[in-house]
C-alpha cells in the first residue's frame, strides 16, 4: 500500500457518543461503504461505524481482488452489475484511488458441455446488458498463451467466456476510501470497540452494548460477515448461516506474466497478478465450519494441483504466502440484505466467497435500506424469509449445504 | 487437520467428507408446527464459535459415519464417535 500512502489523508479517530441515528457494527468494506451511503445518499450523518478491531482487519483486507458480475440466476445478476458499475466510478466518487483494473476475467471451459454452459451464462449476461465474449480455443492460444494447450492435459481448454469489464481493485484502499469519504460527511469510525449485546427496548434494538459502553441507535445495521451468526444471536436471531475458512495464497514476486484474471473451469481455481508481481491465487473453502482464519493442507493442494493443471509454469514459483478468512456461508450461496423480525435491526450477511467484488452495492443497498425500511430495488430479491418462501436464489444448484456453494 | 477415526485411527481430513451440524434433528412431520420445524431443521443454524459437533463421512476409510466435536476456533478435536452409536 506504500504507493497510495502520500494520496492518503488520515482518519479523524473517534471517542463513541451516547446516541447515534444509525450504528453500524462492522467496520469493514461493507459496513463502511454503509455508512458513506448512508451520508452521501441520505443525508444520513449521525452515524457511527463500530468495529472490534481495526478498519480493513476482515475480509476487505484479506480477499484476492477480483471484481465482476457474471451471475445467472435472477436476484444476482442485476445486483452485481450495478456493483460493477459503482466500482466504474468509485475513484472519482471517494476521491481515492481504489486501483480498478478492468484487465478482464476469463472462465475457462474444458470440454464441448461447458462450453455450452458458458455460453449460456454469456447469452444471459447480455440479455441483462451485461459485456461477455465467448472465445473459442485460437483465440485463448493468442491472449493467453502460456496455459497448458498440449494434448497431455488434463483438463484440455475448449474456449472460456470473457468479461472484459471485469477485473481487480486494490482492497486496502476500498476500505480506507470509504472509511476517509465517510470520515468527511462526519460519521464516528470507532475502532477496538466490540458489541457485546443489544439494548432493546419495547422489543426493539434501541442501540447496541460495546466494551467502550452504552451506545443508543435509531436503527442498528450488522454487517459482519463470518461472525454473523453470534452478533445476531445477541438479538435472538438464528441464520440460514455457516461460518466457513476460505484461503488465499501469493507466490513470490515475478515479472508480468499474467494481464487477466483467470478462472478455471474443471475446479474453483482463479488467478491473477498484482501491481508488485505476485501472482495472487485460491480455490474453494476447506469445507467444514471455522472461525480460526487459518485453513489445512489438502486445500493448499487442492489449490496448487489445480493451478497446475491450467498453468503447469506455476510449479517453478515459491509460494510467499498464505492465509485464512472466514465466509458467511448462506444456505443458498446469495447473500441476505434484509430486516429482520427485530425491530430497528437490520442484517447484511450471507456473501459466502463473494463479497468484495459486492461491497459497493451492498453498502449502497443495505443503507438504503435502513434509511427508506424498504429495499433498493436491485437487492430486493436478496431477502433473509426466502428459506421461508422458497424463493431460493441458488446460483450453483446444491441445495441447502453451505459447504457445496 | 486429523480425525481420530474410532475404527481406523488417526487420519488426515482429506479422507472424510463433511456434513454438517450433528445437533439439528428431523422434527416429527405430524406435528402441527413441522412447516415451521422443518424449515428450521433444514435451514437454520447454531454456527458456534467454539465447541461444534459435526458429522463427518470416513468415505476414505471404514465408511462410517462420524460425530466429530471440535472447536471452531482453534481446529482442535476432542471427540469422535460412530454416529449410530457403539461399535460398527
Amino acid at each position: 500500500m506504500n504507493e497510495l500512502v502520500d494520496t492518503l489523508q488520515p482518519l479523524r479517530w473517534d471517542e463513541p457518543k451516547s446516541a447515534y441515528d444509525v450504528v453500524i457494527v462492522g467496520g469493514g468494506g461493507h459496513g463502511l461503504a454503509t455508512a458513506y451511503y448512508l451520508a452521501a445518499n441520505h443525508g444520513i450523518r449521525n452515524v457511527a461505524v463500530i468495529e472490534k478491531g481495526y478498519v480493513g482487519s476482515g475480509n476487505v483486507g484479506r480477499n484476492t481482488t477480483i471484481v465482476r458480475s457474471n451471475y445467472m440466476i435472477g436476484g444476482n445478476t442485476a445486483f452485481f452489475e450495478f456493483s460493477l458499475q459503482l466500482w466504474e466510478g468509485l475513484s472519482h466518487a471517494l476521491n481515492c484511488n481504489v486501483m480498478l483494473s478492468q484487465r478482464g476475467q476469463f472462465v475457462f471451459a474444458h470440454g464441448p458441455s461447458q462450453l455450452d454452459a458458458v455460453a449460456r451464462r454469456g447469452n444471459i449476461m447480455r440479455l441483462n446488458g451485461i459485456d461477455a465474449e465467448l472465445l473459442d480455443r485460437g483465440d485463448l492460444m493468442k491472449l493467453v498463451p502460456y496455459l497448458d494447450y498440449s494434448t497431455e492435459a488434463r483438463f484440455p481448454i475448449y474456449g472460456a467466456l470473457l468479461q472484459r469489464r471485469a477485473g481487480t481493485a486494490r482492497h486496502g484502499a476500498v476500505a480506507w476510501g470509504y472509511a476517509r469519504a465517510a470520515d468527511s460527511y462526519g460519521v464516528d469510525i470507532i475502532e477496538n470497540c466490540e458489541v457485546t449485546g443489544f439494548v432493546m427496548e419495547g422489543g426493539r434494538v434501541g442501540g447496541v452494548e460495546t466494551t467502550r459502553g452504552r451506545i443508543l441507535a435509531g436503527r442498528t445495521g450488522i454487517a459482519v460477515a463470518g461472525h454473523s451468526s453470534h452478533v445476531a444471536a445477541m438479538a435472538s436471531l438464528r441464520l440460514p448461516v455457516e461460518s466457513h475458512v476460505l484461503q488465499a495464497f501469493v507466490s513470490e514476486p515475478i515479472k508480468p506474466l499474467v494481464d487477466h484474471v483467470l478462472s478455471f473451469g474443471a475446479e474453483l481455481f482463479y488467478i491473477s497478478q498484482s501491481d508488485k508481481g505476485g501472482l495472487v491465487f485460491g480455490g474453494d473453502i476447506d469445507g467444514y465450519n471455522s472461525y480460526a482464519q487459518r485453513g489445512s493442507l489438502p486445500a493448499v493442494e487442492d489449490v496448487c494441483e489445480s493451478g497446475m493443471a491450467l498453468m503447469p509454469m506455476l510449479g517453478r514459483l515459491r509460494l510467499l504466502r498464505g492465509w485464512g478468512g472466514l465466509m458467511d456461508m448462506s444456505m443458498d450461496g446469495s447473500p441476505i440484505i434484509d430486516r429482520t423480525a427485530v425491530g430497528g435491526l437490520y442484517l447484511n450477511c450471507g456473501w459466502c466467497y463473494g463479497g468484495f467484488k459486492a461491497t459497493p452495492a451492498s453498502g449502497w443497498c443495505f443503507a438504503h435500506l435502513i434509511a427508506r425500511d424498504e429495499p433498493y430495488p436491485v437487492a430486493a430479491e436478496l431477502r433473509l424469509d426466502r428459506t421461508v418462501t422458497g424463493a431460493l436464489i441458488d446460483e450453483r444448484g446444491a441445495g441447502a449445504q453451505p459447504n457445496l456453494h | 487437520m486429523r480425525i481420530p477415526c474410532p475404527y481406523c485411527g488417526p487420519r488426515g481430513n482429506d479422507e472424510f467428507t463433511y456434513l454438517g451440524d450433528a445437533t439439528v434433528r428431523r422434527p416429527d412431520p405430524a406435528a402441527p408446527d413441522a412447516s415451521q420445524a422443518f424449515h428450521d431443521y433444514v435451514y437454520l443454524r447454531d454456527n458456534p464459535s467454539g465447541i461444534h459437533q459435526e458429522l463427518w463421512y470416513h468415505g476414505g476409510g471404514c465408511h462410517a459415519w462420524l460425530v466429530v466435536t471440535r472447536n471452531t476456533r482453534t481446529h482442535d478435536i476432542s471427540d469422535a464417535t460412530f454416529a449410530a452409536g457403539g461399535k460398527s
